[in-house]
C-alpha cells in the first residue's frame, strides 16, 4: 500500500521533470543527446549579430557549427587511424597524414592554432553516422564523393583533396597481372566502402566470377590478405600503396596496372550549415592557392611583409575582408599556410618521395602542371 | 464468514489493494508508453532536422554488392531485402550447427567434470576454467587468424583420411549430391520419420501400462535409421552421389567447402558455449540428491537405469532453464561474426546501412530479428520444460 504511493510520487516527479525539459524543445534522450547539446549551445549564444551574417536571410542551421566549435574550444575531426599517409597514428602516438593535416589546417583557420583539434578515428562503416549524429564536426577520411553520399547520407562534399582510383594488389610471385586472371579467385575487400560496390560492378561487366571476403576494417582486411586468405586485395590505389608499406614484406606485393574506378577523396560536412561548408571548402582552396603563389610555411611571413600582388594580399588578409565573410578572422589563410603549410608541403610531408608511402602527384598537381588542382579566385 | 464478506464490500475502492495494484499496473504501462513516445518523437524531430525520413522502401532497391556465402541464389542484382535474408539464413545455420555441437560437447564436459577419474576430471575442470575466463571476441579472432588462416595454402593443402582437405581457403569435406532418385528417397525418409514417431508413442504407452520402461527414444531412432537404410539399398539408383573436394586453380571445388570464416565462428562459439553448458549439466546432475541414487540402487535398478530413469529426468528440470539461456547466448554472440568477416545478419545489415545511410531502419530491423529468434527459441524450450516438469499432486 505505502509502496504504491511511493511509486506514484516518484512517477509524478519523473513525469514533471520530463515535461519540463520536453516543453520547449524535444527532450534529449538516447542516441541523439550529442546533437541536442549542439543545438542548445546555439540557443544560448545567439548568432544574429555576428559580423559574418550575410545580408540574405540565413536558413536555420546556418553558422551553428562554427559557433559550437568555437564554444567548445576545439574542432572534432573524424579521421582514419589505419592508413599511413592519409590518417594513422605514428610511432610517437600522434595522428599524421594528409587528411589529418587538413583537420589541422581547418583548426588553424578557425582558432589560429593548429593543435586545437580532437581526432576521432572512425571506420568506413561508422563514418557517416558519426557525421550525421554530430559526433564529429567534419569527416576527413579518404572518403569518396558520390551522389548517394551527397544526398541520402546527409552530407556535402567539399572540394576533392586527392584524386584517386581503385586498384588491385596481388602477391608478386602469383603471376596475376590482369583482373581476368582472378577468375575463380577470392578477393579481400572492406565493407561499407565504394570499393566493395566497384568490385562487384567491374567484375560483373568483365564476366569474371570471384568470391569476396569482406572485412570490417583495413587492419582485418590486410591481415587476412597477408595470411593468404585471398588471391588479391582491392581498395583505393592510395590505400594500397599505404597499406603495402606496413605489410610484412612490402616488396613481395605488386599493384596491378588497372584502374577500376574514379575515387575523388575529400572532406565531408553535414547538410544544413552552408557557412561551415564554405569554411571547409575555402580551407582547401587556401592550401591550393598557397602552392599556386609559392607561399610556404617558411616564407609566408616574408611574403606577407612584401606582398604587392592584389590576390596574394587578399589571400593573406592584407587587403579586403575575405576572412570576415566566412565568419573567420582575416588572416585565416595566413594561419593555414603558416601553421600547416600549403598543399605541396602537406603532400610531400605525407606522400612525398621521402616517405614510405610515396605516390607520384599525377592528377594531384596544380592545373598549371597538368593536374586537377584549381582554386577559384580569392576575391 | 458473512461478517468478513460484509467488511470486504465496504472497503472503498481507493483502499482496496487489488484495485490499487491493478491501477498501479495501468499507470506503469502508460508511463512506459509515454517514455517510448517521447523517445520516438525526439528521434523523429532529430532526423527531420537533418532531412531524414524513416521508410523501408529502399529495401526493394538493387544491392550492388556481393556476398561470399549464400544459402540461396543471390547476386549483385538482387535487392537489399534478399541480401538481408541471405544474412539471416547464415545466422540461423551458425545458430543451429552451433547449438547441436555445443550441446554434445557440453554434456560430455559436464559428465567428465563429475568423473571419478582424476585426470579426466582435472582436464575438464581446467578447460572450463580457461574458457570461462576468456573474452569470446579474442577467442574468435584466435580461431580465425591463429588457426584457420594458418592452415597451408591451397597448393600445399593438408589432406586428411576421409578426403578432408584443409587449407587457408577453407575446409573441404565430402558431400552428397542429390540424383534423380533423391525425391523418392526423401519420401522414404518421411515415412521412416512417421514410423519412428509411432514406435515412440507405442513403446511409451507399453511402458506406462506395464511399468517397465523400454528404451523409447533409442528404438524409435533405430527404426528411422533402419527405414532409411532399407530405402538406400532397394533404390536402383543411389539417391546421393559422393562428391569429393579437390584443389582446382586458385581455390577448392567440389564437395562442401566450409569457409575459414564459418569454421572459425562456429568452432569458437561451440567451444566457448560448451564450457558454460558443461557447468549447467554438472550443476543439474549434482542437484539430484544422493539419496535418490541410493534408493534406486536399493530397489534393484542398475547404474544405467538409475541414470536414465531417476537422475536424468530430475536433472533435466534443473538444466533446461539455464541451458535455454546458453542457447540464446550462442545465437546472440554469433553477431560477433563481423570480427571474422562471416556474413551473418548483423554484418549484412551493417553493410546495407552503410551503403544506404538507413541507420535507424536497419538497427531496428536487426533488433527485431534477434528478438524474434530469441523469443522463438525460448518458446520452444519453455514448452519442453513445461512437459518435463514435475507434476505435483
Ligand atoms: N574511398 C573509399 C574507400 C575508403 C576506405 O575506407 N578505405 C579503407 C581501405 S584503405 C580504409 O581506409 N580503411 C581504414 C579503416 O577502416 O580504418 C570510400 O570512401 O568508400
Amino acid at each position: 500500500m505505502r509502496k504504491i504511493f511511493v511509486v506514484l510520487t516518484l512517477f509524478t516527479a519523473f513525469v514533471l521533470a520530463l515535461a519540463a525539459c520536453g516543453g520547449a524543445a524535444p527532450a534529449p534522450s538516447g542516441e541523439t543527446v550529442t546533437v541536442k547539446e549542439t543545438v542548445v549551445v546555439t540557443v544560448e549564444v545567439p548568432v544574429a549579430g555576428s559580423p559574418a551574417a550575410p545580408a540574405v536571410v540565413a536558413p536555420a542551421g546556418y553558422g551553428v557549427t562554427l559557433e559550437t566549435v568555437k564554444a567548445r574550444g576545439n574542432l572534432i575531426c573524424g579521421v582514419n587511424s589505419q592508413v599511413p599517409g592519409f590518417g594513422y597514428v605514428d610511432a610517437d602516438g600522434n595522428f599524421a597524414g594528409i587528411d589529418v593535416d587538413y583537420c589541422r589546417a581547418l583548426a588553424a583557420a578557425i582558432f589560429g592554432d593548429a593543435s586545437k583539434v580532437e581526432f576521432r578515428p572512425v571506420t568506413a562503416a561508422e563514418r557517416f553516422t558519426a557525421l550525421q549524429s554530430g559526433e564529429i564536426d567534419i569527416l576527413s577520411r579518404n572518403t569518396t564523393w558520390s551522389l548517394v553520399r551527397d544526398t541520402e547520407l546527409g552530407g556535402n562534399f567539399v572540394h576533392t583533396t586527392f584524386y584517386d582510383g581503385q586498384g588491385m594488389m596481388v602477391p608478386a610471385d602469383s603471376g596475376l597481372t590482369t583482373l581476368e586472371d582472378l577468375e575463380g579467385g577470392t578477393i579481400c575487400v572492406q565493407t561499407g566502402t565504394t570499393t566493395e560496390l566497384n568490385l562487384s560492378d567491374v567484375m560483373a561487366s568483365l564476366g569474371v566470377s570471384y568470391t569476396p571476403a569482406v572485412f570490417e576494417d583495413a587492419d582485418a582486411t590486410f591481415a587476412a590478405y597477408a595470411e593468404g586468405r585471398c588471391d588479391a586485395v582491392t581498395t583505393d590505389k592510395s590505400g594500397l600503396v599505404s597499406r603495402r608499406s606496413v605489410l610484412p614484406d612490402p616488396s613481395a606485393h605488386v599493384i596491378m596496372d588497372v584502374t577500376m574506378s574514379k575515387e575523388p577523396l575529400g572532406p565531408m560536412v553535414r547538410h544544413g550549415d552552408d557557412q561551415w561548408f564554405d569554411i571547409a571548402q575555402w580551407t582547401v582552396f587556401a592550401m591550393f592557392a598557397g602552392e599556386e603563389f609559392d607561399i610556404t610555411s617558411a616564407n609566408v611571413d616574408d611574403v606577407k611583409a612584401n606582398a604587392t600582388a592584389p590576390e596574394v594580399r587578399r589571400l593573406l588578409g592584407l587587403e579586403g575582408d575575405l576572412g570576415l565573410k566566412l565568419g573567420l578572422t582575416n588572416d585565416f589563410a595566413y594561419n593555414i599556410i603558416k601553421l600547416v603549410g600549403n598543399y605541396e608541403e602537406v603532400y610531400n610531408r605525407n606522400l612525398g618521395p621521402d616517405t614510405p608511402t610515396y605516390i607520384p602527384r599525377g592528377l594531384n598537381s596544380l592545373y598549371t602542371e597538368g593536374g586537377l588542382l584549381y582554386a577559384p579566385p580569392f576575391r | 464468514m458473512s461478517r468478513d464478506e460484509q467488511q470486504k464490500t465496504t472497503i472503498p475502492f481507493w483502499r482496496d489493494e487489488r484495485i490499487l495494484r491493478f491501477l498501479g499496473q495501468i499507470v506503469f504501462v502508460l508511463f512506459v508508453l509515454f517514455v517510448g513516445a517521447l523517445i520516438y518523437q525526439n528521434m523523429k524531430a532529430g532526423l527531420a532536422k537533418q532531412g531524414i525520413t524513416l521508410s523501408y522502401s529502399f529495401f526493394n532497391g538493387v544491392s550492388g554488392f556481393d556476398i561470399a556465402e549464400t544459402a540461396f541464389p543471390y547476386d549483385r542484382n538482387s535487392t537489399y531485402w534478399q541480401a538481408f535474408l541471405v544474412g539471416l539464413a547464415n545466422t540461423l545455420s551458425v545458430g543451429v550447427v552451433g547449438i547441436v555441437f555445443a550441446t554434445i560437447l557440453g554434456v560430455i564436459l559436464g559428465v567428465a567434470r563429475l568423473s571419478t577419474n582424476f585426470i579426466i576430471n582435472r582436464l575438464a575442470a581446467f578447460y572450463l576454467e580457461l574458457i570461462r575466463n576468456l573474452s569470446l571476441l579474442v577467442f574468435l579472432i584466435f580461431w580465425y587468424l591463429g588457426v584457420f588462416l594458418k592452415l597451408p595454402r591451397v597448393k600445399e593443402a593438408i589432406i586428411w583420411p576421409g578426403d578432408i582437405i584443409l587449407t587457408n581457403r577453407g575446409v573441404g569435406i565430402p558431400w552428397g549430391i542429390p540424383t534423380a532418385s533423391f525425391p523418392t528417397f526423401r519420401l522414404i525418409l518421411i515415412f521412416g520419420l512417421i514410423l519412428a514417431v509411432i514406435v515412440f508413442f507405442a513403446l511409451r504407452a507399453y511402458g506406462q501400462r506395464t511399468g517397465r520402461a523400454p528404451l523409447t527414444l533409442l528404438w524409435s531412432i533405430l527404426t528411422f535409421i533402419l527405414v532409411g537404410l532399407l530405402g538406400w539399398i532397394i533404390l536402383p539408383e543411389k539417391p546421393l552421389t559422393l562428391d569429393l573436394p579437390l584443389v582446382k586453380g586458385l581455390n577448392l571445388s567440389g564437395g562442401k567447402i566450409l569457409s575459414p570464416e564459418f569454421m572459425a565462428l562456429t568452432s569458437g562459439l561451440v567451444l566457448y558455449t560448451a564450457a558454460f553448458i558443461g557447468e549447467v549439466v554438472r550443476a543439474g546432475i549434482q542437484s539430484v540428491s544422493k539419496g535418490q541414487v541410493e534408493a534406486s540402487r536399493a530397489l534393484g535398478l542398475n547404474a544405467f537405469q538409475t541414470l536414465r530413469l531417476v537422475v536424468f529426468p530430475q536433472a533435466l528440470r534443473v538444466i533446461i532453464p539455464p541451458l535455454t539461456s546458453q542457447y540464446l547466448n550462442l545465437v546472440k554472440n554469433s553477431s560477433l561474426a563481423i570480427a571474422v568477416g562471416y556474413p551473418d545478419v548483423f554484418y549484412v545489415s551493417n553493410t546495407i546501412q552503410n551503403q544506404t545511410g538507413r541507420a535507424v531502419e536497419m538497427i531496428s530491423l536487426v533488433m527485431v530479428t534477434y528478438l524474434a529468434i530469441s523469443l522463438f527459441t525460448s518458446l520452444l524450450m519453455n514448452w519442453y520444460n513445461q512437459r518435463i516438469k514435475l507434476v505435483e499432486r
